[in-house]
C-alpha cells in the first residue's frame, strides 16, 4: 500500500514537471515573437525593451528561462509581467473565493444530484422520473455563463429578484450571512450542471445494477425492500459516483470554475487564470496551472485509493 | 405421509413486452412434500426457471399476470402481499442461483452476507449471527470457516462460493430449497460434490429440494420424482426411476440420448435434438414438440392432455403415439439410428 | 393483489425467450433492430429533427442576409434609422429626452420580429449590427467548430485507442501516458491557454501555418483537448474486446492487424462510437461557446453564439435581448442533441429495459 502510493507520488510529480514545462512551450514558443514589446507596453523605448529582456532573461536558452522562472515560482518571488503583482500572493487571494465557490457548489450538486439520480431510478418510468430527466437534460444543456447572465440579470435592480446581491465576493470572515448571500447564486448556477449530470449517471447505474444477480438474491433472502436499495444496490452504484465527484472537484478548484467566477465578478483564482490568459501575462498563467495540476494529480491519487477502500476486488492483495 | 409443502396448480405466467405476451409458462402443476427431491428439467426457455422464481414471487412486475395458484403450506403466494412474501423468502422457502460469481455482492464479506438474513428473519444480534455463520459455513464443507467468514466472494474459488450460497440459504432452517442449475456454471468434478451436499444437508436440515436443470444427469443421483417442461408447460412427470427406464415422450428420449454415456460406442456422434425451442409469443398449434419430433403424426394437430397412459398411475406424459409403439421407436433412436419418416 | 411498484424481475429474461425464438427476428442484424427501436421513439426523432432545422436554418445566414434582412452580419449601422410602422426609428439610440424622462444614448433597439419588414427581426447590438443575421452567421461558426472539432476527436481518440488496444505493451503504455497528459491539464484552462496563444499570430510551425482568424484554431484546440475523454473509454471496450474468441480466431487465421481493427473491433465499438460522438458535439458546442465568451475561440469580427453572448454581456440589463436569444439557440441545439443521443443509446443497447406496456 505505501510503495503504492509512493509510487503514485512519484508519478504525480513527473506530471506537474511536465505540464510546467509544457505550458512554457505554449506560450513561448506558439506565438512566436518577442513578448518584450508587448510587456514594455505601448509607450516604450527601444532601452526599455532592452532592459526587460535582460531581467526576464529572455535572451537566454529557453530552457534556462524555463528554470529560472520555476525558481522564482516557487520561492515566492514570481512576479506578472504586466502588473508586477506577485503572481503566488495574488492566487493566494483568490483562493478564498475559489474554496467557497468551489466546496458549497460541491456539496450541493453531490447532495442534489444523489437525491435526483435515487428518485429517477425509483420510480423510473412515471412522472417523477420523466420530469426529472427533462429538467436534467436541460441542465446540462445550458451554457453556464449564460446562465449566471441571466441570474444576475434577473437579480439587478429594477427587477423582480432584486434583493439578491449582484455579484462579487465577501469574505466569510468579514460578514458570513452576506458571503453566503453572494455565493448562493454562483453555487447554485455551479451546481445546475452537475446535478444534472450526475443524477443521470447514477440513474442509470442504479438501473443497470437492480438487473444484477446479486440484488435478485439479495431479494430472494427476504430482505425489505429498503434494506436491499441501500445496502445492496446504492453501495454499489454509487461507486463510480464517488469517483467522479473526486475528479470533477479536483477541475473545479483548479479553475474550471472561471466561467462562473467570472460571471459574477467573484475574482478567485479561476478570474484571476482568465484575465492573465487574456492578456498572455505568462507568470501568472504558470502559477495557475501548477496549482491547478497539483489539484488534479492529488485527486485522483485520492480516488484511487477511495476506490479500492470502496471495492475490494480491486485492493491489491 | 409426509407433509405437503407446495402445491403448484395450473400455474401460468406471462410478460406483456413490446413484441406480444410472452407466455413463459402455460399451465403447470406439480407438488412438493417434506424430504423430497423433485428435479425439473428442461431447455432455456422452457419455463422452469420462472416456475422456480414465482415460487418466491420474484416474478412479480407491472408487465407480468398469473393464473392459477401456488400455494405454500396452504397459501396462495401469488395472493400474498410484499411483507408476508419478505417473511416467506429465505426463511421458510429458499433459493440458490447458476452463477455463484455474480449471485453475491462483491462489496461484502461473505459472512456479512449470511449474517443479513440471519439477522433479518431471526432478530440475532452481530455476534451470535456470525457464529451461525461459521457454523453454517463448517456445514458445508468450507475448510477454515471461521477466518474464511471474512473474506470476500471473489476470494473464494467457484465451488467454494456455491457452498458459501447453499449455506447462506439455509441459515434459517427453510422447509423448502430451490436449487435454479446450481452446477451449471461448475466444473464437472464440483458438480457432483455439490448434488452430493445438497442431498446431504436436505436430511440434516429436514427440507425439500427443488433442482432446476437441463441436464437429466444431475437430477439423476438424488431427484425422487422428475417433471419434464417444454415450452412452458410440463410435458411429462414420473418417478425418477420410470422416467429413466420407460420414458414416454420423445422430447425426453432427446434429452436421455444427449447424455454422453460410458457404455456407447465412441465414435458416435452425440444425440441432439434438431431444431430450437418454439416462440412464447406465437406458439405453435397442436402439440408445442410437434415441429421437432421426428414421430409427429396428425394427431398431434391437437394438443395432447397430460394424462396417465402407462401401468405405473404416476407416470403422466402428453403424447398421442401408443404406448407399444413408442417402446419400439424410442429403442431404435436411443440406439442412434434413423428415424422411420 | 397487492403488487410493489418496483420491478422485481426485469424483463431481460422475458425478451430473451421472446428474442431467441421469435422466427421474425432471425436473420436480422443488430442494426436493422435497432433503427426498429429508434424509429418508434417519437421524441428522440423529432429533437434529431429540430436539430436538422437548426442546421439548415444556420446554413441559410447567407441568403437571409443578402434577402430579407438586407445586411451582413458586421455592417454597422450606428446613427442610422430604419422604417417601422411607417415611423422612422434610431437603430441605436440617442440620447436626450424622451417624455421628460432622460435616456442615456445607445441603446439598441429591441427585437422587432416581423413589424420592420424583416430587418433586426431580434433587434440590433450596440454596434448597430443586426442580431438575427449575426445569430444565423454565428450559429454556422458554432456548428462548424462543434461539430467539425467532434469529428477529429472523434477519429483521432479512435485511432490511438485501436492501437493502444490491439498492440497493447509499449504501444499501449505510451498512449495511455499521452492521455493522461493532456488529461492532467485542467481542461479549460488548457484550451483557453491554447485558444490564446494561437490567436495571437496564428501557428505557424512544422510547415503547417494557420491563420490567427481561422476557424481551425478553436477547432483543432476543442478536438485536442478531449481526445482522452473520448479515447479512453474507447480503450478499455477494445481492450476487453480484443480478448474475446472471435478476435483470438481471426488473429489466429493470419489476419493483418489493420484487417482485424476493421473487421472485428471496429463493428462491436460502432455503437459506442456513434452514442459518443452525439454527445461530444453538445458538449463540444458548449465548450465552444465558453471559450469564445473568454475570448479565446473564435475570433470577433468572427461572429459565434459564444461572442454574442460576450457582447451581450455589458448591456444584459439594457437590452438582455442581446446575451439570452444566443443562449436559447445553444440551449435548443444541445438539448435536441442530448436528448436524440439518449434515444440513440436506447435503441442501440440490446437489453431491453422496462417498459411501459398496455
Amino acid at each position: 500500500m505505501v510503495t503504492f502510493i509512493i509510487r503514485r507520488l512519484i508519478g504525480a510529480f513527473l506530471v506537474l514537471v511536465a505540464v510546467s514545462f509544457i505550458t512554457y512551450l505554449i506560450f513561448v514558443k506558439i506565438p512566436g515573437g518577442d513578448p518584450a514589446p508587448r510587456i514594455a507596453g505601448r509607450t516604450a523605448t527601444d532601452a526599455n525593451i532592452a532592459d526587460i529582456r535582460q531581467k526576464l532573461h529572455l535572451n537566454d536558452p529557453f530552457y534556462s528561462q524555463y528554470w529560472a522562472m520555476m525558481q522564482s515560482l516557487f520561492s515566492g518571488s514570481l512576479k506578472s509581467y504586466s502588473s508586477q503583482l506577485n503572481v503566488v500572493s495574488e492566487i493566494k487571494r483568490g483562493i478564498p473565493a475559489t474554496f467557497s465557490l468551489c466546496i458549497g457548489a460541491g456539496i450541493i450538486w453531490l447532495g442534489f444530484g444523489i437525491l435526483v439520480g435515487v428518485i429517477s431510478a425509483v420510480t423510473a418510468g412515471r412522472w417523477s422520473d420523466r420530469v426529472i430527466t427533462v429538467l436534467a437534460l436541460i441542465g446540462i444543456s445550458m451554457p453556464v455563463f449564460w446562465l449566471g447572465l441571466i441570474v444576475r440579470y434577473l437579480f439587478a435592480e429594477q427587477h423582480p429578484f432584486s434583493w439578491f446581491p449582484d455579484g462579487e465576493y465577501v469574505a466569510l470572515t468579514s460578514n458570513p450571512w452576506q458571503w453566503f448571500l453572494h455565493l448562493l447564486m454562483p453555487w447554485l448556477v455551479l451546481a445546475v450542471l452537475f446535478i444534472g449530470f450526475y443524477g443521470r449517471v447514477l440513474r442509470s447505474n442504479i438501473l443497470d445494477t437492480i438487473n444484477e444477480d446479486y440484488v435478485r438474491t439479495a431479494k430472494a433472502k427476504g430482505l425489505p425492500p429498503r434494506r436491499v436499495l441501500v445496502k445492496h444496490v446504492l453501495r454499489n452504484s454509487l461507486i463510480p459516483i464517488v469517483t467522479l465527484f473526486g475528479l470533477d472537484f479536483a477541475a473545479v478548484i483548479g479553475g474550471s470554475a472561471i466561467l462562473t467566477e467570472t460571471v459574477f465578478d467573484l475574482k478567485g483564482v479561476g478570474q484571476y487564470a482568465a484575465d492573465s490568459v487574456q492578456s498572455l501575462d505568462l507568470p501568472p498563467i504558470m502559477g495557475v496551472t501548477i496549482y491547478a495540476t497539483f489539484f488534479i494529480v492529488i485527486f485522483s491519487v485520492v480516488v484511487d485509493l477511495l476506490y479500492a477502500w470502496l471495492d475490494p476486488r480491486i485492493r491489491p492483495t | 405421509m409426509p407433509e405437503r409443502l407446495i402445491e403448484v396448480e395450473n400455474l401460468k405466467v406471462q410478460f406483456a413486452t413490446e413484441d406480444g405476451l410472452v407466455k413463459a409458462v402455460d399451465g403447470v402443476s406439480f407438488e412438493l412434500s417434506r424430504g423430497q427431491v423433485l428435479g425439473i428439467v428442461g431447455e432455456s426457455g422452457s419455463g422452469k426457471s420462472v416456475t422456480a422464481m414465482t415460487l418466491l414471487g420474484l416474478t412479480r412486475d407491472r408487465n407480468t399476470r398469473f393464473e392459477g395458484a401456488v400455494r405454500y403450506k396452504g397459501r396462495n403466494v401469488l395472493e400474498m402481499d410484499e411483507e408476508e412474501l419478505q417473511e416467506v423468502r429465505g426463511n421458510e422457502m429458499s433459493m440458490i442461483f447458476q452463477d455463484p460469481m455474480t449471485s453475491l455482492n462483491p462489496v461484502y464479506t461473505i459472512g456479512d452476507q449470511i449474517r443479513e438474513a440471519i439477522q433479518i428473519h431471526q432478530r440475532a444480534d452481530k455476534r451470535t449471527a456470525r457464529k451461525r455463520a461459521i457454523e453454517l459455513l463448517q456445514q458445508v464443507g468450507i475448510p477454515n470457516a471461521d477466518s474464511r467468514v471474512d473474506n470476500y466472494p471473489h476470494e473464494f474459488s467457484g465451488g467454494m462460493r456455491q457452498r458459501a450460497m447453499i449455506a447462506m440459504a439455509l441459515a434459517c432452517n427453510p422447509d423448502v430449497l430451490i436449487a435454479d442449475e446450481p452446477t451449471t456454471a461448475l466444473d464437472v468434478t464440483i458438480q457432483a460434490q455439490i448434488i452430493e451436499l445438497i442431498d446431504r444437508l436436505k436430511d440434516e436440515f429436514n427440507s425439500a429440494v427443488i433442482l432446476i436443470t437441463h441436464d437429466l444427469g444431475v437430477v439423476a443421483e438424488i431427484a425422487d420424482e422428475i417433471v419434464v417442461m417444454y415450452a412452458g408447460r410440463v410435458v411429462e412427470r414420473a418417478d425418477t426411476r420410470a422416467l429413466f427406464y420407460d420414458p414416454q415422450m420423445p422430447y425426453t428420449w432427446g434429452l436421455l440420448g444427449s447424455i454422453p454415456r460410458l457404455d456407447r460406442p465412441k465414435q458416435e456422434r452425440l444425440h441432439s435434438i434438431k431444431g430450437t425451442p418454439p416462440s412464447l409469443i406465437r406458439t405453435p398449434a397442436g402439440c408445442k414438440f410437434r415441429p421437432r419430433c421426428p414421430h409427429a403424426f396428425d394427431k398431434c394437430m391437437e394438443e395432447p392432455d397430460l394424462v396417465n397412459r402407462v401401468e405405473d398411475p404416476h407416470h403422466l406424459d402428453r403424447c398421442w403415439l401408443g404406448v407399444n409403439e413408442k417402446r419400439k421407436l424410442r429403442e431404435a433412436t436411443l440406439a442412434g439410428e434413423e428415424e422411420a419418416a | 393483489m397487492a403488487t410493489d411498484s418496483t420491478t422485481e424481475f426485469t424483463l431481460d429474461t422475458a425478451a430473451e425467450l421472446a428474442g431467441e425464438e421469435h422466427g421474425a427476428i432471425e436473420g436480422k442484424s443488430p442494426w436493422l433492430l435497432a433503427w426498429r427501436r429508434l424509429r418508434r421513439n417519437y421524441i428522440s426523432l423529432g429533437f434529431l429533427f429540430l436539430f436538422v432545422v437548426i442546421v439548415v436554418l444556420c446554413s441559410l445566414a447567407g441568403p437571409y442576409a443578402r434577402d430579407i434582412a438586407k445586411t451582413g452580419p458586421n455592417d454597422n449601422h450606428l446613427g442610422e434609422t430604419f422604417v417601422r410602422g411607417g415611423k422612422n426609428v434610431n437603430v441605436v439610440s440617442k440620447g436626450g429626452f424622451v417624455g421628460g424622462q432622460f435616456h442615456a444614448g445607445g441603446v439598441p433597439v429591441g427585437p422587432q420580429l416581423w413589424h420592420a419588414g424583416g430587418r433586426y427581426v431580434f433587434g440590433a447590438d450596440n454596434q448597430g449590427r443586426d442580431v438575427a443575421v449575426r445569430l444565423l452567421y454565428g450559429g454556422l461558426n458554432s456548428l462548424k467548430v462543434g461539430i467539425g472539432s467532434a469529428v477529429i476527436c472523434t477519429l483521432l481518440a479512435l485511432v490511438f485507442a485501436l492501437l493502444a488496444g490491439y498492440y497493447g505493451g509499449w504501444a499501449d503504455w505510451i498512449i495511455s501516458r499521452f492521455f493522461d497528459l493532456i488529461w492532467a491539464f485542467p481542461v479549460l484552462l488548457l484550451a483557453i491557454a491554447l485558444g490564446t496563444a494561437l490567436s495571437i499570430n496564428g501557428f505557424h510551425h512544422f510547415g503547417i501555418s494557420i491563420q490567427s482568424g481561422s476557424l481551425w484554431i478553436p477547432t483543432l484546440v476543442i478536438s485536442y483537448v478531449l481526445i482522452p475523454y473520448v479515447g479512453r473509454p474507447l480503450r478499455g471496450q477494445i481492450l476487453s474486446l480484443r480478448e474475446k474468441e472471435f478476435v483470438e480466431a481471426a488473429v489466429a487465421q493470419g489476419a493483418s492487424p489493420l484487417r482485424v481493427m476493421f473487421s472485428e473491433l471496429l463493428p462491436n465499438i460502432a455503437s459506442s462510437v456513434l452514442v459518443f460522438f452525439t454527445l461530444i458535439v453538445a458538449n463540444n458546442i458548449l465548450t465552444e461557446a465558453g471559450l469564445s465568451f473568454l475570448g479565446a475561440g473564435v475570433q470577433p469580427p468572427n461572429p459565434s453564439w459564444g461572442t454574442l453572448i460576450a457582447d451581450g454581456q455589458s448591456r444584459i440589463v439594457t437590452a438582455p435581448w442581446l446575451a439570452i436569444i444566443p443562449g436559447i439557440a445553444i440551449v435548443l441545439t444541445v438539448l435536441s442533441l442530448n436528448i436524440f443521443g439518449d434515444g440513440l443509446r436506447d435503441a442501440l443497447d440490446p437489453r431491453a429495459k422496462v417498459r411501459m406496456e398496455r
